[in-house]
């Protein structure tokens, strides 16, 4: 029998208070801490709307489009730890919020998305606005709640974000019809709210532990394998991630979602692996004897083909979530825990033992001879930006500020994760499970919301911003000075790079057709436009868009055809890598077949 | 261990990513799961879209509120998977808010199945007594009588359904419903 908790009585409430139903949303949202909401109004949700009117405790950013009020939600919670929250009305509203929710799911980030709908006694007559939302999105959320009484709306709330905050982070829809907004209910407080058949496992089981540290204390060839749960745990996992490091002097390598984690300047920071991660890092990752996996979870992005997968390992895998666990890979000890949590005891469990440990030095000169590979290397030019060098320089000038980076998807992010370096968690927002072009500008959004005084930086593609570019007006009508960095190829590179790799060349609509000019676009937006071509003016003009006091989309004119390299294609093992050039002729049939 | 990039597999001997994650080499085994929940809007909605959605089998579901103070509802099903794919069955729907428990009860020596069905017959003379013949076999219960039918309500296990079912064929078998498996767990423990 697996149970998940016991039935916990829930705290008395003393004489509620009485008010709306549209009072009690803004109630617990201001009971729950919030301070900044991203939201869209229309029919289903004026009554929220309405008590939300003339308050100063919340900040509401009204976004352009109900999909940048999700990313903005998510760009606020990436970089602060906290919930992030979204408003919108029913139907379109709420379908708009389909791809942030769906995103959020799968990067695992806290978001409440509360939806208007239509008054109880219409729902199910197709009545006008009216979509299933929690029907439409019960697949995609965390978990949704339907409100159909009053009396129920201030618990719900306040559940929904003890769900969407606690154990493995996730979003959490609250569809609301309209006359429970209306109808007057008691308000109760977020003390003593509990959900007994929900209560992750925060705390690891001591003989994981124990065989955790007995291999790490063994280990010849270790490896850190880190994602992004070390980030949702909060900064104490980072922390105790780097005191478990230095006490063992283990090497560590980070997915897309875990940079920042662990400090890049470090001398035993390996880089990203997967994918278009470092040679080192994968290669380390495939002849390891043993790997701690840390809040991760074995995407194909990472793993290449699973059965060519660090063959020679052990593996330990610490994650909130047990269905992570020997879902994609086969792991010798399962630890289901917070990451914080199970550092902390692996790191008092390790001192315990006093063992010593064996000498690293011949893994660390193989790792530095995969090193001085220097996989990232690529040509640099005179004439024309290089994509890499163009991020590189980017990096130089803002490294010492308070920086933020936020991406699109496409090659751009992938060179954005591989050239510029995170010393802190929290500062690196990116698309990773769902892989969302579009993602970018509003979470960009977000994270100046949540971050007034710092250098918010969306490193874009000239494809990605397209889909979600009227959120630079959002950002203008609340002052919000995001930098909209576009490495502008021309093409939806990404695609371009899969269908000379996979398609022999043959580049079916993936040309950036008719694009906008991005320095007049920002006027007409009420931004800056900068427009740069050429390396010699490269740095004078990153200076300008840092210095600029107000929002600015930075059109970077870069070789067009660059391939992002370093790559394992699809269906290749990790120590299969395309380092140097692309041929066409790396993938078979079957590799071919794959995403 | 080698610095050298090894030439890329690329003759389409085999290679494989998560999303050709194959287990076809490992045994099937039939499973059946008491999910037991919280009687909340949607939550069979949930279990059943976890399913479809993962691509898990159900063979057969069924579902009611066992205990009304507590609003908790026990869902059973029947699945098959490999070993590991039951495995993932049992962590996802655990992960799902008001999933509570879920007890592995597959009919062995700790767990006891059973299943309803009311059978439908109609037809007269010798094959109408061959069919009360054959139900008295079955212990099924006669529960609606005319000239021309009978309805039969049998239980047992789910094998023995179907064989009664096969059998009514020939007779002027009608039309047939039935509950799906219930389970429980021998003895006086709970789960
Ligand atoms: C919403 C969405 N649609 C389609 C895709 C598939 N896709 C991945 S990368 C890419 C091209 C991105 O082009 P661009 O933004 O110019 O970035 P680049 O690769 O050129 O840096 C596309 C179409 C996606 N990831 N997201
Ligand atoms: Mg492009």
């Amino acid at each position: 029998m697996t149970t998940k908790s016991k039935a916990k009585p829930a705290a008395e409430t003393a004489a509620p208070r009485m008010m709306t139903g549209a009072q009690i949303v803004v109630e617990a949202l201001r009971e729950q801490g919030v301070s900044v909401m991203f939201g869209y109004p229309g029919g289903a949700v004026l009554p929220i709307y309405d008590a939300l009117y003339g308050q100063d405790a919340i900040r509401h950013i009204l976004v352009r489009h109900e999909q940048g009020a999700g990313h903005a939600a998510e760009g606020y919670a990436r970089s602060t730890g906290k919930c992030g929250v979204a408003l919108v009305t029913s139907g379109p509203g709420a379908t708009n919020m389909v791809t942030p929710i769906t995103d959020a799911l799968m990067d695992s980030i806290p978001m409440v998305v509360i939806t208007g709908q239509v008054p109880t006694h219409l729902i199910g007559t197709d009545a006008f606005q009216e979509c299933d939302t929690t029907g439409i999105t019960r697949s995609c959320a965390k978990h949704n709640y339907l409100v159909t009484d009053v009396t129920q709306l201030a618990r719900i709330m306040h559940e929904a974000f003890y769900v969407a905050t606690s154990g493995r982070p996730g979003p959490v829809v609250v569809d609301i019809p309209k006359d429970i907004q209306f109808a007057t209910g008691p308000y109760v407080g977020k003390e003593g709210i509990t959900k007994p058949t929900y209560m992750p496992q925060r705390i690891p089981k001591t003989d994981a532990i124990k065989a955790a540290a007995d291999l790490m204390t063994k280990a010849w060839r270790p490896i850190f394998y880190t994602g992004g749960g070390v980030i949702n745990s909060g900064p104490r996992a980072s922390e105790k991630l780097r005191e478990l490091q230095e006490l063992t002097g283990f090497p560590v390598t980070s997915t897309l979602m875990g940079l920042g984690a662990f400090p890049a300047s470090h001398p035993d920071w390996l880089g990203m692996l997967g994918m278009h991660g470092s040679y080192e890092a994968n290669n380390a990752m495939h002849d390891c004897d043993l790997m701690i996996c840390v809040g991760a979870r074995f995407d194909d992005r990472v793993t290449g083909r699973i059965d060519a997968f660090s063959p020679k390992s052990k593996k330990i895998h610490i994650d909130i979530d047990a269905s992570s666990i020997n879902k994609i890979v086969r792991v010798d000890v399962p630890v289901v825990a917070d990451c914080a949590e199970a550092l902390d005891a692996l790191i008092t469990e390790i001192k315990a033992l006093k063992r010593k440990m064996p000498d690293l030095t011949p893994w660390r000169d193989q790792i530095d001879t995969w090193r001085a590979r220097r996989c990232f290397t690529y040509t640099n030019s005179a004439e024309m930006i290089k994509p890499q060098y163009a991020v590189e320089r980017l990096y130089a000038l803002t490294k010492d500020r308070k920086t933020y980076i936020t991406t699109e998807v496409g090659q751009h992010q992938m060179w954005a994760a591989q050239f510029y370096h995170f010393e802190e968690p929290n500062r690196w927002m990116t698309s990773g499970g769902l892989g969302t072009m579009g993602y970018g500008l509003p979470a960009a959004v977000g994270v100046q919301a949540a971050h007034p005084d710092a250098l918010v930086i969306d490193i874009a593609g000239e494809a990605s911003i397209q889909m979600m570019m009227q959120e630079l007006s959002t950002a203008v009508q609340h002052k919000l000075p995001v930098k909209v960095f576009i490495l502008n190829n021309e093409w939806m590179g990404m695609v371009r790079q899969w269908q000379e790799l996979l398609h022999g060349e043959r580049y079916s609509h993936s040309y950036s057709e008719s694009l906008p000019d991005f320095v007049m676009l920002a006027k007409a937006l009420g931004g800056h436009g900068i427009r740069c071509n050429k390396p010699e003016e490269l740095d004078a003009k990153i200076l300008e868009m840092i210095d600029h006091p107000g929002p600015v989309l930075f059109d970077c004119r870069v070789e067009r055809a660059e391939n992002c390299l370093p790559m394992i294609p699809s269906g290749s093992a990790h120590n299969q890598m395309i380092l140097g050039e692309i041929t066409g002729n790396e993938v078979g049939e079957a590799g071919r077949k794959l995403v | 261990m080698t610095d050298a990039p090894k030439p890329l597999g690329g003759n389409g001997s085999g290679p494989k990513s998560a999303y050709f994650l194959s287990h076809a080499d490992q045994e099937i085994e039939r499973r059946t799961l008491a999910v037991l929940v919280d009687n909340e809007p949607g939550v069979l909605a949930r279990v059943v879209g976890l399913f479809s959605g993962r691509g898990y089998n159900i063979d057969s579901l069924t579902v009611a509120e066992v205990d009304a103070s507590q609003h908790r509802s026990r869902i059973t099903i029947v699945t098959q998977g490999t070993a590991h794919i039951l495995e993932q069955i049992e962590a996802q729907l655990l992960r799902i808010v008001p999933v509570a428990e879920v007890i592995d009860i597959t009919n062995s020596k700790t767990g006891i199945e059973r299943e309803l069905a009311l059978v439908k017959v109609a037809g007269t003379g010798e094959k109408r007594v061959e069919a009360l013949r054959i139900a008295e076999i079955f212990r099924a219960h006669v529960i609606d009588t005319t000239n021309e039918s009978f309805i039969f309500e049998v239980t047992g296990a789910s094998e023995k359904l179907t064989q009664f079912v096969d059998l009514m064929r020939p007779l002027g078998l009608v039309e047939v419903s039935r509950t799906g498996v219930l389970s429980i767990k021998r003895g006086k423990e709970k789960g």
